[in-house]
């Protein structure tokens, strides 16, 4: 019943990551990435953790991709400059580093779950509640999460003496 | 299993009939209405069918024959797909938002436990702000896609506009999420049974805030810098004819239901009457025998519910008619400078607040 609903959302998923990089025109990227990350969403609905995608929908799809239209429509992206095209010689690159990527992932997951291809880890208790992220967020990672939002912090008072400096 | 799943369908045709079938269409009338009678206007008076206008009831009738008749318009230059695309996901997300609100209590009827939300999410309320920002593509996309300066202006205001106030209101019920303790939406409204115990008595500023912010979210006056008719034209929708005109149309009138109840539900006491609990509302009609009791209870809970949400879309036509337009600057100094700061402050007080009471 599960993997009912899972394969045509993956497949949406990877579909609409495809159509990202392929899109012709930059708004038409960003709609596909809004689509993927609500997919992704789905994905997160299933593992039972609604709070998480709740969380992907409002902090991904909803604040920072209204940011990137708004960018797009600022600086009028039509999708014929030669800003947008994808440069050559950079093809084969990117595919390389996606492909050396792909397998960093599958590593990772391997070793901090223990998941083979046929066999998914198993989800711990409440995984992905309110609850848990906010208790692990608050014990176990504190200091990451605390160092996080002092860059964010120090990032945020840059940008605005950056912006400054050019207004005045 | 067939009978919670015939429940679930009744409760979700009750809401369509609610929302898309009775609040959208008779808004378009109350709003001509009210204005003409706040203008000292007689106005919405002219559609007649054998000579009977029922107060102008009729427009409605009228309007929805236009929309489905008049040429369906896509501008030269313009993205086909987009352009069609944009308002479906300004109105679905609209009428979405009312899967996780809850228009009544918990009842219990011959054997069966009826609970008036079509799903009791535990984290109902950040649903309900997901839905809402996805809507917003619906209206960005739709200036994107016209191929026409006006509607891209309206559309990039529309997007500041939205991330600015999402901030804010997001920040703005922080507060009450710390008083409830809790997400849920059948929650927060179940605890608010006690009328000194209604949200609005413990976050009067979060109140003023979390309104003033989605009425900006709905983009309505004094906020609609992003359809501004005397700058923009019509702003994000100027290109758009017919049916998918009258999707935006409909789509901001469901939201101003959606406003209404959520406001209900958070800050009013959702489906509970003042000073009437629940037990003894049940037990005045208990010589009904239970099952007739918790059935007629469940109906003016439910009758109270929507006349609160009827009050709070009034209170917004007021609004609507009453105040003149920001100037987009205002807007972000309002958004940024004032409530921004406020609803952090308002986080800190109710936090010390509550700790001292403990």
């Amino acid at each position: 019943m599960e993997l009912l609903i899972f394969y045509p959302l993956a497949l949406i998923v990877v579909v609409l990551a495809f159509l990202v990089v392929f899109n012709k025109s930059p708004i038409g990227s960003a709609v596909s990435l809004i689509g993927m990350m609500l997919g992704l969403a789905g994905v997160f609905v299933l593992l039972q953790a609604h709070f998480l995608a709740i969380l992907q929908v409002i902090v991904y799809a909803g604040a920072i991709m209204v940011l990137f239209m708004f960018v797009i429509m600022l600086l009028n992206l039509k999708g014929d400059d030669k800003v947008w095209k994808v440069r050559e010689r950079n093809v084969w690159l990117s595919s390389f580093t996606g492909v050396l990527m792909l397998g960093v992932l599958y590593k990772f997951i391997d070793i901090t779950g223990g998941a083979e291809f046929n066999s998914p880890a198993s989800v711990p208790e409440n995984f992905g509640t309110a609850e848990r992220v906010g208790t692990s967020l608050f014990t176990d990672f504190v200091l990451p999460f605390e160092v996080a939002s002092i860059l964010l912090l120090a990032a945020m008072v840059g940008a605005v003496v950056l912006a400054k400096s050019k207004v005045d | 299993m067939w009978i919670d799943l015939a429940i679930t369908l009744v409760k979700i045709f009750f809401i369509l009939a609610v929302t898309v079938g009775f609040f959208a269409p008779i808004l378009t009338w109350v709003e001509r209405k009210q204005s003409a009678i706040m203008q000292d206007r007689i106005g919405a008076n002219r559609a007649d069918i054998m000579g009977f206008t029922a107060l102008g009831l009729f427009h409605i009738m009228a309007d929805g024959l236009k929309m489905f008749t008049k040429e369906d318009f896509i501008p030269q230059g313009a993205n086909r797909l987009l352009h069609t695309l944009s308002p479906i996901i300004a109105l679905i997300p609209a009428i979405l938002t009312f899967a996780v609100v809850p228009f009544g209590g918990k009842y219990t009827m011959w054997g069966q436990e009826v609970n008036l939300v079509i799903s009791d999410l535990d984290v109902g309320l950040l649903f309900v702000f997901a839905i809402a920002s996805i809507a917003t593509y619906g209206y960005v996309v739709a200036g994107w896609s016209s191929n026409n300066n006006w509607s891209l202006l309206g559309s990039m205001r529309t997007a500041s506009q939205m991330i600015s106030y999402e901030v804010a209101m997001g920040l703005t019920i922080v507060g009450v999420l710390m008083v409830y303790g809790s997400m849920q939406l059948t929650v927060i409204g179940a605890a608010q049974e006690d009328f000194w115990r209604w949200g609005f008595f413990m976050q009067p500023l979060g109140f003023l805030m979390f309104f003033a912010a989605s009425i900006a979210e709905n983009k309505r006056v004094p906020f609609d810098a992003p359809e501004a008719e005397s700058e923009l034209v019509a702003g994000y929708f100027t290109e758009y004819s017919g049916l998918k005109f009258g999707m935006f149309f409909m789509a901001e009138f469901i939201e101003m239901v959606t406003i209404g109840a959520i406001v209900t539900i958070l800050f009013f006491g959702a489906w509970h009457i003042p000073f009437l609990s629940t037990a003894t509302l049940i037990s005045m009609f208990d010589f009904l025998g239970d099952s007739f009791a918790n059935l007629i209870v469940m109906l003016i809970h439910v009758g109270v519910f929507f006349g609160k949400v009827t009050f709070f879309i009034f209170v917004q036509m007021i609004i609507r008619w009453t105040l003149p337009r920001f100037r987009y600057d205002q807007i972000m100094k309002l958004g940024w400078k004032i409530l921004l700061p406020l609803s952090l402050a308002n986080i800190v007080v109710t936090g010390i607040v509550i700790l001292a009471l403990n």
